[in-house]
């Protein structure tokens, strides 16, 4: 009896006290994909937004609004930008992947060269730029060669950006030899497209 | 050819370029930081700027004048607005498979989150836990705001 009298006084008390006001709310993604954020609430309700500007928000009784534009929040990237302007001027930029080939060795082709001067100015606009090099062959030579090989091409861009003043410890270089082909072939194959180096800018 | 041409165009940039030590139990990095930012990390209270890096259970605070922007190993972003608590309770991520687990809890302030590898490898393994609501995450892009109940409501 005493229980009870007390559990029915926590509930009377989590029931008055003033719902706390939790926004949700889902944007589009680049390109205009929209994913989902699958909202539970403490009262164990639960809604999928999966709209661009769907919201929901935690103290109204209607709590999960599902359809864009409808008042739980703000409903366009104007309004949403009033309310979390600065977290959304605080995004980190976009991690990139770029890539690079090799015409043998560890000589660039000349179409990457190009390449090169995006992985500059995606570097230039990362004060604190992490690197991930993982270099890559084609089939021709045994596994050895072509774990020493792709290695050396990784570390020849690694060279190229340490060259450019990335501190080395924000760069890290791997070699994955012939094991991930981005065009699969039998063995012994000259590929160019294989011969590759695969950098993350992040 | 290519290394000339790298140093003429980056020699102006590379002053602005922060060395960072890698550590096995880095989970992230600050990318972005304005104002008063710090990292609370098993008692202590840390300053925190572009390139510190980020642990799991560490807690980032922003001051009323603060944003901070965070880039974690599995490419997911998260950036806290002004007066914001953001916890990260726990993070796991294998780079191979891209599994993992990815809880963070936002007690005040605001939050955007750009999703990555965990959430689009596993949808759900990444969770925001506001005051009133936890999050689960397919990958997406959102933004939260929690209410830490000390203002009066005047949203």
């Amino acid at each position: 009896m005493r229980v009870a009298l007390m559990l029915a006084a926590v509930a009377l008390t989590a029931g008055c006290a003033t719902p706390r006001n939790d926004l949700v709310v889902v944007l589009p993604e680049e390109g205009g994909k929209v994913g989902a954020v699958v909202v539970t609430d403490d009262q164990k309700r639960q809604t999928t937004l999966d709209k661009a500007y769907a919201s929901a928000r935690t103290d109204s009784p209607d709590m999960f609004d599902r359809s864009p534009g409808m008042k739980a929040g703000p409903s366009s990237a104007e309004e949403v930008k009033k309310s979390f302007g600065p977290a959304l001027a605080a995004r980190p930029a976009r991690p990139v992947s770029l890539v690079l080939y090799f015409t043998e060795g560890s000589t660039l082709s000349d179409e990457s060269k190009a390449v090169v001067d995006r992985m500059f100015a995606e570097i230039a606009k990362r004060p604190a730029a992490e690197i991930t090099v993982i270099g890559h062959t084609d089939t021709v030579g045994n596994d050895a060669f072509n774990d020493k090989l792709s290695l050396e091409r990784a570390q020849a861009v690694r060279e190229i950006l340490i060259g450019m003043g990335v501190p080395a410890p924000n760069i890290s270089a791997a070699g994955r030899g012939r094991r991930e082909l981005l065009v699969p072939t039998g063995d012994n194959v000259n590929e160019p497209r294989n011969r590759r180096v695969e950098l993350s800018v992040r | 050819m290519v290394r000339s041409i790298s140093c003429c165009i980056l020699s102006a940039f590379a002053a602005f370029l922060v060395p960072v030590i890698a550590n096995a139990n880095d989970v992230g990095q600050i990318k972005t930081a304005k104002g008063a930012v710090h990292v609370e990390r098993a008692g202590q209270k840390l300053s925190a700027t572009v390139g510190t890096k980020i642990q799991q259970s560490d807690t980032v605070v922003t001051g009323a004048d603060g944003s901070v922007g965070i880039t974690f190993v599995d490419n997911s972003l998260l950036s806290a607005g002004p007066n914001s608590t953001l916890a990260i309770d726990r993070y796991a991520f294998d780079p191979t498979t891209h599994a993992g687990a990815f809880d963070s809890r936002l007690s005040r302030g605001t939050l955007s989150v750009v999703s990555g590898k965990i959430a689009r490898q596993t949808p759900g393994a990444m969770t925001v836990k506001t005051p009133a609501a936890i999050l689960g995450v397919r990958s997406t892009e959102f933004v939260v705001r929690a209410d830490d109940g000390a203002r009066p409501d005047t949203r």
